[in-house]
């Protein structure tokens, strides 16, 4: 049974694990054929930032693992057009390709899901 | 497909529920748990906030977190119903899927 | 109704794992399936038998033994999460070469698909966090 699955991402990289451990489920849906769909509302954005560089924290830099998405056929990412406003952010400052949507948009996105996972 | 969404944090504190708010569709739900309570009471400043969303969302508020927090019902704003743990499951069922803002 | 419950935080520091087992209890007395609980992120610290808290206190770890061997609970703790945070049962104790394990009876150790798969056999998804 395919399930459409849509994982929200809330919270900036580092700070907490959630981004990182969002992303080993990421990896492990695709693997069991589902309907995946990564979204980037709030600090989630931040996740997304291009020219992460981790030396000087000794933590793993895993923002390559976003254009790696595509060759486990995770290819819907949306992030919010309000949320990169409100933090100054710009498409292209991003490390990978992204459709924008409105909050308008992502409230219709929410509403055809099946399942939503929480980050 | 209509959304519960659960909001566990105090609006005080963190942007939790004007996050849900801003995403919350008209016929969906708020359940407000833990700290989400916070949210429910009269005469705070997001009052003004919470009434604009309740016309066109249902709010919900699980009394045991609220009576945890030294609030009775008569506390809480007009028109958001009290529910206990049993309340919780039957609306997770009620609506299609839950969205957790934690 | 089959449920799969998500459980993202350690006990006592945070209400999470209280509300989790609320839940979970609530859904049960009504008679709904409880499929599985995931334990995901900090949440992996519910599965340690080796926390004491006071004798005044609720014993977070303790109550979700005693729900699983009452329900038939399956408590499962996400591998990659518990490695991180030192959670091992005796086969990962004797495969990482560890001198100790701590996994409280009634949880298991497995991966993340076992939070994939539960979602996929379960009508609802609800998680727990901060």
């Amino acid at each position: 049974m395919i399930k459409k699955c849509l994982y929200v991402n809330r919270r900036a990289p580092y700070g907490t694990s959630y981004a990182l451990e969002a992303i080993d489920v990421v990896l492990i849906g695709s693997a069991f054929d589902q309907d995946i769909s990564l979204l980037f509302i709030d600090d989630g954005v931040f996740q997304l930032k291009s020219d992460q560089d981790t030396t000087g924290i000794e933590m793993k830099n895993f923002s390559s693992a976003y254009s790696a998405f595509e060759m486990y056929d995770v290819e819907k990412l949306y992030v919010s057009k309000e949320a990169m406003t409100a933090r100054g952010l710009k498409k292209r400052d991003l490390v990978v390709d992204v459709e924008v949507l409105s909050d308008n948009a992502i409230k219709d996105l929410m509403d055809e899901h099946d399942v939503i996972f929480s980050f | 497909m209509s959304i519960l969404h659960t909001v566990n944090k105090s609006p005080f504190e963190k942007n939790n529920l004007e996050s849900c708010l801003r995403y919350v569709k008209s016929g969906s739900a708020v359940l407000l748990i833990e700290d989400g309570i916070y949210a429910a009471l009269k005469n705070t400043c997001f009052e003004k906030e919470m009434a604009t969303a309740m016309k066109e969302v249902n709010f919900y508020c699980l009394a045991p977190d609220m009576k945890a927090r030294g609030f009775s019902e008569s506390k809480i704003m007009d028109g958001i119903k009290m529910v206990d743990y049993a309340g919780f499951v039957d609306l997770t069922i009620e609506y299609d899927k839950v969205q957790a803002w934690l | 109704m089959k449920f799969i419950i998500q459980v993202n935080k350690g006990p006592y520091q945070h209400q999470t794992a209280d509300s989790a087992y609320q839940f979970i209890s609530a859904a049960l007395a009504k008679g709904h399936e409880v499929l599985r609980v995931f334990f995901y992120h900090d949440g992996v610290n519910n599965g340690t038998r080796l926390t004491a808290p006071p004798q005044d206190d609720r014993n977070v770890v303790h109550r979700w033994s005693a729900l699983a061997a009452e329900h038939d609970l399956d408590l499962v703790i996400c591998v990659a999460a518990a490695q991180r945070r030192g959670i091992l049962d005796e086969r990962e104790m004797n495969r990482l070469d560890k001198d100790a394990h701590n996994l409280a009876p009634g949880f298991r150790i497995s991966g993340l698909g076992q939070l994939i798969e539960g979602v996929v056999l379960s009508d609802r998804l609800v998680v727990f966090g901060d």
